[in-house]
């Protein structure tokens, strides 16, 4: 069996067989392969008894159920109006110009992809990005190289 | 309406003596109908923004017969300026769970599920750990209940309820009809109470204090303090909680940055209150309520800009089912911008504002519904910052 089909067993396991479990199992499997591909939503629809074309629909919906593929770590930062008037567009550019990508691209070696995400809940300390879980508030452009390294 | 000076509030950061537990404890030896009844009597209104009458909820939920009820934390907080929820998640977390586990007892529910968006997933671990020292408390004093937590993933429309236990139902988050209401047939079509995060501490911390002491604080139609989250111009960005029914030129003397321009009470979804009207707005149920967002602007920004942003964040977290909302968000954002290029009369605004007042009337849930809020206040109040 091939590993997103175990992956996916096994998440079925922990969740439950039930049309509950959708969402957490298509959670599960973006955590560990960073992106739903056609091959995990087939398992997905098999193991929980659904149309694959009903997992697509859901998964499609949801902005964190990545349909693409991405790299390892997901940047996102905050493109709402407070985090937008204290400096949002710097942090891109630094971004841009340390991974040599544009928002919405992946770098070559699959490390990042960088997204602009609506609000993200840290309107008094803009502007901010979280990469994959982590927050970080009042980011400063220069900062930026020294963050992204940890997740090298 | 006069307005309430500016007054700082502490019940929920700073409550001294109220160790979540001991208040459910306090709770048990209620009835479950005085408990409702205690609820009802406070006034406390729904902290998300709505501001439905919480006991009522209870109420409703507590008279259905089923087999299973559901408690419904929603920690799905996505309004622009808002970010109170994950404060006293981060903070005060056991204060949230006693509240749930008030309502369980009240209504006779025996699991309480905490939904809470995909931004906050930092939370998660320290929540978990939370829960379970607070499920292992609760089967100690003989409260069969427990709460458990689902993660969101990235959709603003799941706060709307019905949306929320779509979403939990592994669908996707598109609003119901109502009614039914939740209280009747809310997740896996069972009697559920869901409330916000901010209306769960509170409903602890009247038991706590009593309901006299909390009805002491605010305004008749509006009881109780609120936490505020505050951002935008001002030098004291961040969490306050103040009690309700002051008017806006009171907030803005305390958080203003000296050139404030205009307030945008209750997020994207909210008003846009311009100076001029600072003195006569009152922030309450009977002026402009709020789910807690207050974002401030100076001089220096283009309310252009900020509608622009506005219409964006709606027109990409709309969830599509309904045409009022998917194709009237778009609509806007290309109206205002014809308008400012001059390529459409000033008076084109107007035809958008009806535009407007058509979603409110046919959008299917709030989202489509309050657009017309930050529309017709912003436009109105600002109308040549809208044109070349």
């Amino acid at each position: 069996m091939a590993d997103t089909e175990k992956l996916v067993e096994q998440l079925v396991s922990k969740h439950g067989k039930t049309r509950n479990s959708l969402l957490p199992v298509l959670q599960g499997v973006v955590q560990e392969e960073h992106f739903l591909s056609d091959t995990a939503m087939i398992a997905i629809a098999k193991a929980l008894n659904l149309s694959s074309a009903d997992v697509y629909g859901t998964a499609s919906f949801y902005t964190f159920l990545e349909t693409e593929p991405r790299g390892e770590n997901i940047i996102r930062v905050c493109k709402t109006i407070t985090c937008k008037m204290k400096g949002k567009q710097r942090v891109i550019e630094a971004i841009e110009n340390h991974l040599k990508i544009k928002e919405g691209e992946t770098s070559r070696n699959k490390k990042f992809t960088l997204l602009a995400a609506n609000c993200l809940g840290w309107c008094h300390k803009g502007p901010v990005m979280l990469v994959n879980d982590d927050v970080y508030p009042h980011v400063d452009p220069d900062q930026i190289v020294n963050i992204l390294d940890k997740y090298c | 309406m006069v307005s309430k000076k500016l007054q700082r509030v502490d019940f929920i950061f700073d409550c001294a003596g109220c160790e979540p537990i001991e208040v459910v404890k306090k709770a048990l030896k209620m009835t479950r109908e005085e408990v409702v009844s205690s609820i009802i009597e406070s006034g406390l209104k729904g902290r998300g923004g709505a501001g439905f009458p919480t006991g009522m909820k209870w109420k409703f939920a507590k008279d259905e017969v089923a087999d299973t009820k559901y408690v419904i934390c929603n920690a799905d907080e996505g309004e622009p300026g808002t970010f109170k929820d994950r404060e006293i998640l981060d903070v005060v977390p056991n204060k949230v769970l006693s509240g749930m586990a008030i309502c369980a007892y009240a209504i006779g529910s025996k699991e309480g599920i905490i939904y809470l968006r995909g931004e906050y997933n930092f939370l998660l671990k320290k929540l978990n750990a939370q829960i379970d020292e607070f499920n292992n408390s609760l089967s100690k004093i003989g409260l069969d209940f427990a709460v458990s937590i689902r993660s969101g993933s990235g959709a603003y429309i799941c706060g709307e309820e019905t949306a929320l236990f779509e979403s939990m139902e592994g669908r996707r988050g598109e609003p119901r009809n109502k009614p039914p209401f939740p209280t009747k047939s809310g997740y896996n079509g069972k009697p559920t109470v869901i409330n916000n995060v901010e209306t769960l501490v509170y409903t602890a911390m009247i038991i706590n204090m009593g309901v006299d002491e909390f009805k002491a604080v605010g305004t008749m139609d509006s009881r109780g303090s609120k936490v505020f989250s505050v951002s935008g111009d001002t030098p004291k960005a961040g969490i306050h909680e103040l009690e309700l029914g002051l008017n806006v030129a009171d907030f803005v003397e305390e958080f203003g940055d000296g050139d404030t321009k205009a307030v945008q009470v209750g997020g994207a979804s909210g008003h846009c209150v311009p100076r001029k009207l600072f003195k006569e707005t009152i922030i309450g149920f009977e002026g402009i309520p709020t789910g807690g967002s207050m974002m401030i602007f100076n001089s220096t920004r283009s309310m252009f800009n900020v509608l622009n942003d506005y219409l964006e964040f709606f027109a990409e977290e709309s969830c599509g089912q309904c045409t009022p909302c998917r194709i009237g968000t778009q609509q806007l954002i290309k109206g205002i911008e014809h308008v400012k290029k001059g390529q459409m009369p000033s008076e084109y605004l107007d035809q958008l504002i009806k535009l407007t007042e058509t979603m409110k009337i046919a959008s299917k849930c709030g989202l489509g519904q309050s657009v017309a809020n930050s529309f017709s206040s912003i436009v109105t109040n600002f109308r040549e910052e809208m044109i070349y």
